[in-house]
């Protein structure tokens, strides 16, 4: 199993208490890892939202799905997840069990599910229902809020915060739970650019960390700062699959070339 | 004019000295409501939550049916619990028809489709808002809803208010199946009625007083309740 306490306090006598990430080996997230999609597709009312989509993800530590509006980037997201059931096809983890437990896997939505208690609590509360040891949690909860920077908000009610804090909060759940795998939904589509700047810190932080990310988003600049593999997705399909340094400065599809050129597709 | 104004000095002079058959009927009333209040969310509050989150044939039926029955005349509840109760019913070996027990079950019945349909409406709606989160937490069913319970607390207490609201006000059901006996099943609301017809106006104006700052008390409670839950 995965040391839980990845976090740690480091005191510096005289200077203000820091946190920083033990960073582990890029396999920290290989115990369920490589995630196998497998010929998913996805159907409402007899329209094929998703279709064909065969697609191996790797230990590759920040996995970013690019695609226009209506691509089925969302979908697919909710799928990995388990969030919804594909209507053909099957979602293979290396480790189903394992896989499948609270804390091996989380998910930050567009807009941020709070409860109706505080800060403190929200972070307590998503530690005690994803199994984290109980000893452990205090740490867990200093280093959460400490990453996030919300300490001086660790009282104030949840539903209170702004969009970007709210947003913070739930990557703050995330790091105080360690999974080894993130989901993010276009986490910072309804934030200014300093918001974004810090949830995109927070997600390097975790990345960092050995956190596999996996996050979609139709922000180019985004992509490019935080991608080390792209995944570009089109009408439902997986058009492409590679490293973000190839996708960026050589893009052989058509399609995936005229979106990165902001050209319009349909 | 004279009339109103000498039975309202007198009733209020009940009331200030706390006058003991007064005392009799308003600790009865609050007895048998507080009972069927507290009855009826041990049952309506876990169906409520049931229908609220679960998936399960006849779920929209039962939902719709609850709906309606919120609106149920008391006397209609009445009648079908008098012929329950009564010697020739199936529970009427019992002897309950003309005890508070009677008028505790009437009263159950009346407000258990209030606070079981409100608490699925409230709870619905926070199922919809947390769902995926809690899906994304792998939260089990039994834990979903003990957090849901806990997020709506506030507007489920909202629920109560409402239904003790609805049994302390309610009168048709409990003549039925009380029979408004004095010192057995005499009540707030059955008083006024009896007393009013009886052209005996001072003791139904004090009750009438008590039960309309009971009203108060209960709308004030709620608005506080609400401010408490925007505060916090």
């Amino acid at each position: 199993m995965r040391d839980k306490n990845r976090l740690h306090l480091v005191h510096d006598i005289g200077a203000k208490p820091s946190y920083e990430y033990d960073l582990r080996s890029s396999s920290t997230a290989g115990g369920i890892l490589p995630l196998e999609l497998v010929d998913i597709g996805y159907e409402v009312a007899g329209h094929w939202l998703l279709s064909e989509i065969n697609l191996k993800i790797e230990d590759d530590r920040s996995t970013i799905i690019l695609g226009p509006n209506g691509a089925g980037k969302t979908l697919l997201l909710r799928i990995c997840h388990g969030l919804l059931a594909p209507s053909r096809g099957s979602v293979r983890w290396q480790n189903p069990s394992m896989a499948n437990s609270a804390s091996a896997q989380a998910m930050v939505f567009q807009r941020p599910v709070m409860l109706r208690r505080s800060v403190k609590k929200n972070i307590e509360y998503a530690m005690k229902v994803c199994g984290i040891d109980p000893a452990s949690r205090p740490h867990q909860l200093a280093a959460a809020l400490e990453v996030s920077g919300l300490e001086k908000h660790a009282e104030q009610r949840a539903t209170h915060l702004s969009g970007g804090e709210q947003q913070r909060l739930a990557l703050a759940r995330c790091v105080a739970i360690n999974p080894m795998v993130l989901f993010l939904d276009e986490p910072t589509a309804h934030l200014d650019p300093t918001a974004t700047r810090q949830i995109e810190s927070m997600i390097g932080s975790l990345r960092d960390s050995g956190t596999q990310i996996i996050m979609v988003t139709h922000d180019l600049g985004q992509a490019r700062r935080l991608a080390d593999r792209v995944v570009f997705m089109y009408d439902g399909k997986v058009l492409v699959s590679t490293e973000a340094i190839e996708f960026f400065n050589n893009p052989r599809n058509p399609e995936a070339a005229a979106f990165l050129q902001g050209n319009l597709l349909w | 004019m004279s009339t109103f104004s000498s039975s309202f000095s007198t009733a209020v002079d009940l009331v200030l000295t706390a006058n003991p058959e007064l005392a009799e009927i308003v600790f009865l009333s609050l007895r048998v409501s507080l009972s069927a209040v507290l009855i009826a969310t041990v049952i309506g509050m876990p169906l409520g939550a049931l229908i609220a989150i679960r998936r399960f044939p006849g779920r929209a039926t039962i939902a719709t049916l609850l709906s309606s029955l919120m609106g149920l005349p008391p006397v209609v509840l009445g009648l079908i619990v008098y012929l329950l109760l009564s010697r020739a019913g199936p529970l009427g070996e019992y002897g309950l028809l003309f005890t508070p027990t009677a008028m505790v079950m009437a009263q159950t019945l009346l407000v258990l489709p209030i606070i079981a349909a409100l608490t699925r409406q409230i709870l619905a709606d926070l199922h919809q808002h947390y769902d995926e989160q809690f899906r994304s937490f792998r939260l089990s069913g039994w834990k979903g809803i003990q957090t849901l319970l806990w997020e709506g607390r506030f507007s489920l207490l909202t629920a109560l208010l409402a239904g003790f609201g609805r049994a302390s006000a309610e009168v048709g059901a409990v003549m039925i199946v009380g029979g408004n006996i004095n010192h057995v099943t005499r009540v707030m609301t059955t008083t006024i009625a009896m007393e009013t017809s009886k052209g005996d106006f001072s003791l139904a104006l004090a009750l009438g007083i008590i039960l309309i700052l009971l009203v108060l008390s209960v709308n004030i409670l709620v608005s506080l309740i609400q401010a408490m839950e925007t505060e916090t």
